[in-house]
């Protein structure tokens, strides 16, 4: 079996992508193993992409789609997938596993698995001068046990020599000084067949249980459930004390790949793990270890052991504040800080969302600035630009928002007789209250403060204030930059392939990612040209365009009636979006969802530019249930026409209602596709990267 | 006809311009001017049918290369080529009749027997001409009692053949060019009444508590509304602004002066709000012989929204919209475009670009088309002053006001 298929010299990325990636690209981006401490929040963003380790990549990275494995299945099942894995070379299937290490060298995956390769292979500098790359060799470990399962039983003698090659590399590297090894070589040590399997069990166990760990709301709970069972059906074959070695192992492992190189926090969690683990790793790890306190691992087993029912519920998206409530409105409005007026002439149909009137919050809110002693006057001037307008577009809102808070938290100091973590928690929820008052949150919004507030939450209370402050912003800092800023950089290198000379784009509205695309082509000297769509009442169109122009891009404009004309030509639709939902809906600027239509009716391919943590769990089928309105009187007057003032006085009629909607849902069968960071992926898939990244987001 | 010349350039060159808004008001104005030409055009004593066809065919010809894209002028200038034949025919088969009578009387006159031969030719040739036009119950229904009951002058054969015969010519040219402008005046007033007979029908097609989506202002959808509206149906509307022209806001402050619930929404709203909504009601710009609409820009964007959501939609035109073209690529060929200082102001983005490099050609390019081409597939229902149909009738209700030769208006070249 093994001599069937030779090693490979010339080494594929093997790189679990989920979704559709052209042939040749470069990889997104593209560093040296060396400086991966620099780009670390690159490489977590990508490689984040690249965490199942269960089963082996036979396909390589040419093929348009790949269909993301299964990550927790039966140990049965488990068996028949990894068949193929123990029949390759064990060099080979190493390989594959290779990008399954995370956080660290993540875009360089092709070097990444050859210095893997030739650390099995003998020399193992390459792979040990990457800081903590263990998660990878702990796969690599795991990996060379099942081709040894595998080859146990078909020949006896591969089976000899495989593990040995393992063992006798897996030694040197524990010498040589990588943490990493020191798991490989804990697991030569395990020979049956029976134990081997404990292993994996284990490891799927513990990644199910460091899930649970990290997320915040716990929809996992049938995955811990699973993993918990399969812990205790390999009771018979390890012992209790090996077992919770290896679990810590793992996810110590996991933690340090996350780590992006800065943390010794995490590194930490592996102390419940180390006593049973060989000596000489033993003192590695604890040298490793003094640098971080050890609250991590202590957390995490302790939320663990929640319950599980209760975990299920809490994922539930909150429903949203329903406005036709009225005691919860009356509610609500005893506590706010913005004083509301109802609208006049509010339209039926969206009683359930705020309709206020809009303008005298304005002033009334400037007048109050000196008298809100409990907001902070950063996030007080946000909420102001939130208000007047000056901040639109997901992505700002979101970066405003954060940076807004890492100055209240820079500013904060805790009130004497109170808990960090409470009381901080406790000011952000005002801040957001009061933001929603301002403008209710969009998605990514929302998203963010759950990341923050998980962050918080996460806080031990031993951490001394200055600590968990600076964590705090670095935790922000970070946020923002892979979320958002290198997000957008990996949008734009995937986006940009699609564009060809000669093309015709449509796009819509402003959306900061398109608009970089659209620039990025440009500067590499691709000759297309640029439809730029319009409506009112916001006219972003216009801003957008005059960029284009001002960068000499060739660009056509059009308002959002004329889509019909003008889509004959158009090669390919370009769109923003505010949100993705679970269900595939993008739920967008309002427009794009005739532009989408429009586009499906004349076979043009409609993608969607977003990045990933704009995805939500919530389902949505129409604009309706859920939207947010504008001011009305901005459709009455038309700017630049003078002679358009039919409805100046259009409150006064009591039959007239003008509706600013701000949002529409596209539905999913419009969409040809989603460029995210984690790929190009069809709206499907949507659910799954929410499922399988989504939570990720807010372990660091 | 100098007078009559003058006011075909005059309208010519309103058409051009584009002065005349809609095609109700062309419409009434084609008919209007072709009457006056019918009036003035002097007829001989033979062939008086063809050479008002002529005449008409010649001003029309004009018209229609004035402003191609408003079809409403062609199409009434068919109408009335069409009235011409019609009126043609039935005066024929009642000379017909007085001549076989009077052939019946006396045979030894070559005068009249030679006027014999030479209109059982020509009756010959419309009979040809009313087998290549498809059967149509109206002609049925109209032709046969019409020429029977028909009191004929030539039926009284007397001895004063030279003088009768005379007399009664000039009697039947007067005949025909009165009955040609009669039923110009018909048509006409058709024209002025097809929003009546239209919104007639709207009760039988709105119900309580209805919701009713349209796009920008349409003289047709707003009597019809109204109409429904007074017969005290409630119902609530949505109307999409209609860019860049924004005539719905006119029709929305129309409606809720007659106490309608009015519903301004943007046009980029209209996918948002179709899931919402019982029925789509637009105007219409034309109707072509597929059963496919011409309509202000943006309706097609409605109609595929419509689709989706399987939400009826409704046309509403007057029947001189129908068009007995077949449209080819009719979003370019039949479209016109509107200034763009409808979307920038002029000048706006002059500081932006560079002239010196672009080579000439502008970088910006600014697209305002005015209409929207419908499939057929996506219009669920017409309504026009004569009942509602549905598309894949269009071809036939076409025939019965059109015939086959003049789809091509074009003056016969003088060589023939």
């Amino acid at each position: 079996m093994d001599s069937r298929r030779l090693p490979r010299t010339v080494i594929d990325p093997k790189v679990r992508l989920v979704g559709f990636f052209t042939s040749g690209d470069p990889p997104p981006a593209r560093f040296n193993p060396n400086t991966a401490d620099a780009t670390a929040a690159t490489a977590a963003a990508i490689s984040s992409s690249s965490q199942n380790s269960d089963i082996n990549l036979t396909g390589n990275s040419l093929s348009p789609v790949m269909i993301p494995p299964l990550r927790r299945m039966s140990p049965r099942r488990c068996d028949e997938m990894q068949m193929p894995i123990g029949s390759y070379n064990p060099s080979e299937s190493l390989l594959g596993t290779s990008p399954s290490r995370r956080g660290i060298n993540g875009p360089d995956f092709s070097e990444v698995a050859t210095s893997a390769w030739l650390g099995i292979s003998g020399s193992m500098k390459a792979a040990a001068s990457f800081p903590g790359s263990s998660g990878e060799m702990m796969m690599v470990g795991k990996n060379g046990g099942n081709a040894l399962v595998k080859n146990m039983d078909t020949t006896e003698l591969a089976a000899k020599t495989v593990p040995g090659v393992t063992e006798k590399d897996g030694g040197t590297l524990t010498d040589m000084k990588n943490e990493g090894a020191g798991t490989v070589r804990h697991q030569k040590q395990m020979t049956t067949r029976a134990e081997r399997r404990a292993i994996q069990e284990a490891q799927r166990a513990s990644k199910a249980a460091a899930m649970m760990d990290e997320k915040d709301g716990g929809t996992r709970t049938d995955i811990k459930n699973e993993g918990a069972g399969t812990v205790r059906h390999q009771k018979q074959t390890t012992t209790k004390a090996e077992r919770r070695a290896i679990q810590e192992a793992q996810r110590a492992s996991k933690a340090v790949t996350m780590m992006d190189g800065k943390g010794g926090k995490s590194i930490a969690s592996t102390g419940g793990g180390a006593p049973s683990i060989s000596n000489q790793e033993k003192v590695l790890k604890q040298s490793q270890k003094k640098d971080g306190p050890q609250e991590t691992g202590a957390t995490s087993e302790k939320k663990v052991s929640r319950n599980p029912d209760k975990d299920r519920k809490k994922d539930i998206p909150q429903p949203r504040m329903q406005f036709d409530d009225k005691n919860r409105v009356e509610k609500a409005k005893r506590r706010a800080v913005v004083n509301q007026f109802e609208a006049r002439n509010r339209v039926e149909l969206f009683r359930h969302l705020p309709q206020y009137e809009h303008g005298p919050q304005l002033p009334y809110l400037e007048s109050k600035f000196f008298h809100l002693d409990n907001i902070h006057p950063s996030v007080y001037k946000v909420g102001l630009k939130y208000l007047s307008g000056t901040i639109t577009g997901g992505n700002a809102r979101c970066q405003e928002m954060l940076l807004a808070f890492r100055e209240a938290i820079i500013d904060y100091s805790t009130p004497p007789e109170k808990v960090l973590v409470r009381d901080l928690t406790s000011k952000i929820g005002s801040y957001v209250s009061f933001l929603i008052e301002c403008r209710p949150l969009s998605v990514s919004m929302g998203n963010a403060i759950r990341f923050l507030k998980n962050r918080v939450a996460k806080l031990h209370h031993n951490v001394s204030e200055s600590e968990a402050k600076s964590r705090l912003i670095s935790d922000v800092d970070r946020f923002i930059n892979e979320k958002i800023i290198v997000a957008d950089q990996i949008i734009v290198q995937h986006a940009v392939t699609k564009i060809r000379d000669g093309d015709v784009l449509l796009i819509y509205g402003y959306s900061t990612v398109v608009e970089m695309i659209l620039l990025h082509a440009h500067e590499q000297g691709k000759q297309f040209r640029v439809m730029v769509v319009d409506s009112r009442p916001k006219l972003e169109g216009k801003i957008l365009l005059r960029k284009l122009v001002m960068k000499g891009l060739s660009c056509t404009y059009t308002h959002i009636n004329a889509i019909s004309y003008v889509m004959h030509e158009v090669k390919c639709v370009f769109l923003g979006a505010s949100a993705i939902l679970s269900n595939g809906t993008v739920f967008s600027r309002v427009g794009t969802a005739c532009i989408a239509m429009v586009a499906h009716a004349f076979r043009v391919p409609v993608l969607i530019c977003c990045e990933a943590y704009k995805f939500h769990e919530r389902v949505q089928l129409d604009s309706i249930c859920s939207n947010e309105l504008g001011n009305p009187d901005v459709i009455s007057n038309v700017p630049g026409k003078e002679d358009v003032n039919h409805l100046a006085n259009w409150a006064d009629h009591k039959n007239l209602q003008l509706l600013n909607l701000f949002y529409d849902a596209t539905p999913s069968d419009y969409v040809s596709m989603i460029v995210t960071e984690h790929g190009m992926v069809p709206p499907t898939s949507v659910p799954v990267i929410v499922r399988e990244y989504g939570k990720d987001q807010f372990i660091f | 006809m100098p007078d009559v010349q003058t006011l075909v350039n005059d309208f010519v060159l309103k058409l051009k311009r584009r002065k005349i808004e809609g095609s109700q008001a062309s419409a009434k104005q084609t008919a209007e001017l072709l009457r006056s030409v019918v009036s003035q055009q002097r007829l001989p004593y033979i062939n008086q049918a063809t050479v008002l066809l002529d005449a008409v065919r010649a001003v029309g010809e004009q018209l229609i290369a004035a402003n191609p894209v408003e079809l409403a002028v062609g199409n009434i200038v068919r109408r009335i080529l069409h009235i011409i034949r019609e009126e043609d025919l039935t005066s024929t088969a009642s000379a017909m009749e007085g001549l076989s009578l009077s052939a019946n009387s006396d045979d030894d006159d070559n005068y009249e027997r030679e006027d014999h031969q030479a209109l059982s030719a020509a009756a010959v040739a419309a009979a040809a001409r009313s087998t290549l036009r498809a059967p149509s119950l109206q002609t049925l229904l109209e032709g046969i009692p019409e020429s029977a009951s028909a009191p004929h002058p030539s039926s009284s054969g007397g001895d004063s053949e030279g003088k009768s015969k005379s007399a009664e010519r000039s009697s039947r040219s007067k005949k025909l060019k009165h009955d040609v402008i009669e039923a110009i005046n018909e048509l006409i007033q058709d024209i002025e009444t097809c929003h009546e007979q239209i919104s007639e029908q709207a009760v039988g097609l709105i119900h309580q508590n209805e919701v009713i989506l349209t796009l920008g202002r349409s003289r047709t959808v707003k009597e019809f509304l109204c109409a429904a509206n007074e017969k005290k149906r409630s119902f609530r509307v949505f109307i999409a602004e209609g860019a860049p022209r924004y005539l719905g806001h006119v029709l929305a402050k129309e409606l809720v002066a007659k106490g309608l619930q009015t519903t301004v929404i943007t046009d980029s709203a209209v996918f948002a709000m179709i899931s919402r909504v019982n029925m789509v009601i637009v105007g219409a710009h034309a109707i072509m012989a597929n059963g496919g609409v011409i309509a202000p820009v943006g309706i097609n964007m409605v109609a595929l929204a419509a689709q989706r959501h399987a939400v009826p939609f409704v046309v509403v035109a007057g029947s001189h919209k129908l068009c007995p073209l077949y449209p080819h690529n009719p979003e370019v060929l039949l479209n016109d475009f509107k200034s763009p200082s409808d979307l920038l102001d002029f000048g706006e983005f002059s500081d932006c670009m560079d002239f010196s490099t672009s080579g000439g050609s502008p970088r910006l390019h600014v697209v305002n088309p005015a209409f929207d081409f419908i499939p057929s597939k996506l219009v669920s229902l017409f309504i026009t002053d004569t009942g509602g149909h549905s598309p894949s009738y269009i071809y036939r209700l076409i025939a019965d006001y059109y015939s086959a030769d003049d789809f091509v208006v074009r003056r016969r070249s003088t060589t023939s």
